[in-house]
């Protein structure tokens, strides 16, 4: 099964009490914050923080991810050793704007594998892009690394640099979730929503995952233990999506067990994409167990 | 090894523990003082966790003041560290190798 990024939950480096226990809410990804949550004074002992827990806190299997500082403040090198030295999986850089952003972080990345005994290229990356220049360059960052397992929206800078403000509907980023979600698709790699901050609209979070889902992203970025559950269930396959997805893998099995090319079900064709949406809907319904 | 000047890291908050450091003006014995919500049982524990990161950076002469909230073990550890960097004036250009060594 291939790894589900419904969702990637925020958590504050800054903070032991919600490092330990950020595990236990299912999020398919955790993503400790080294950069906006954490106050100038503070970014020292929240890096610090974050290596001993990768060190010692069991995360099961879940996936960890770190956004670090940029590399154009004086914390962002320092993260990456602290992270890599730590265990972590991905690095998260924020603001990508260019693919040499990617490069610069790639070969700082591959320079603490090596000092710190780690094999080289196992750490992944994602880029989070923030901007209208990382968005028109989305393309060549989603395909600048092969250590990329996906993209993500930022949106509150985003739309500050656009000089508008989030609405509702996120009519001011259909261009932008558009563009990121094709560019991730063309290097075959996640895409992954922003985040929606106002934690007491339930219905209106709940409309956002609809919206996205239906754009086709793998997941969102949550803020909140809450929003979690609410964003598995509406990637939940429903029973009818799940029926279909298992009897379209019989129906591969049973075609390639007897050497035929040409696969059908019910009468009707089955081509390759459709046994990719039902490989998709069979993964997503065992994470939803 | 003496502290630059006196320094302190964590919180009051659930889960952390607060380490204040200052350097011993009477003699280069460390001393560790601990306030702690699970001191009955763990008193001596973090005690000892404490005194093993000074003495990883070879500090003679520090009085710790620590407030424990109930931190785990490796949240005791990287605020007693931090603690220790700023105090020698590292936070930001201590070599990370130093850290990772145990």
């Amino acid at each position: 099964m291939s790894r589900l990024r419904r969702t990637m939950l925020y958590v504050p480096g800054s903070n032991p009490g919600m490092l330990a226990d950020a595990v236990i809410y299912g999020a398919d990804s955790i993503m400790f914050d080294l950069e906006d949550a954490i106050s100038l004074r503070e970014k020292d002992t929240a890096r610090m923080l974050v290596y001993r827990a990768l060190q010692t806190v069991d995360f099961g299997t879940t996936e960890l991810v770190c956004r670090i500082n940029g590399l154009d403040t004086p914390f962002g090198e320092k993260d990456i050793e602290a992270v890599v030295a730590g265990g972590i999986h991905v690095v998260r850089l924020p603001k990508t704007e260019t693919a040499d952003d990617i490069h610069q972080v790639e070969a700082l990345i591959a320079k603490a594998e090596a000092k710190y005994g780690r094999v080289v290229g196992s750490t992944r990356m994602m880029a989070a892009i923030e901007s209208a220049l990382g968005i028109m360059n989305a393309y060549e960052i989603a395909h600048a690394s092969e250590r990329l397992i996906g993209i993500a929206l930022g949106a509150e800078d985003y739309v500050t640099n656009l000089k508008t403000k989030r609405s509702p509907g996120g009519i001011e980023l259909l261009y932008a979730r558009s563009q990121l979600l094709n560019a991730a698709r063309s290097a075959g790699i996640a895409a992954l929503d922003t985040v929606y901050s106002d934690m007491d609209n339930m219905e209106g979070f709940a409309d956002e995952v609809s919206l996205i889902k239906q754009l086709g992203f793998d997941g969102k970025s949550v803020i909140n233990p809450r929003q979690i559950p609410v964003v598995h269930r509406l990637f939940k396959p429903t029973d009818q999506e799940i029926a279909h997805a298992k009897d379209v893998v019989k129906a591969i099995e049973e075609a390639e067990a007897k050497g035929l090319g040409v696969i059908s079900l019910k009468g009707k064709m089955i081509d390759k994409p459709i046994v990719e949406r039902a490989l998709r809907i069979i993964d997503l319904s065992k994470a939803s167990e | 090894m003496k502290l630059k000047k006196e320094a302190s890291a964590g919180t009051m908050d659930s889960c952390d523990i607060n380490i204040r450091l200052d350097n011993n003006l009477m003699s280069n014995t460390n001393e560790i003082h601990l306030k702690s919500v699970v001191e009955k049982q763990y008193g001596e524990h973090i005690k000892n966790l404490i005194s093993q990161v000074i003495d990883k950076y070879e500090l003679e002469g520090v009085v710790v003041n620590a407030v424990d909230r109930g931190a785990l073990d490796c949240t005791i550890k990287a605020r007693v560290e931090s603690a220790i960097q700023r105090g020698l004036d590292q936070e930001h250009t201590l070599e990370w190798s130093v850290v990772h060594h145990e």
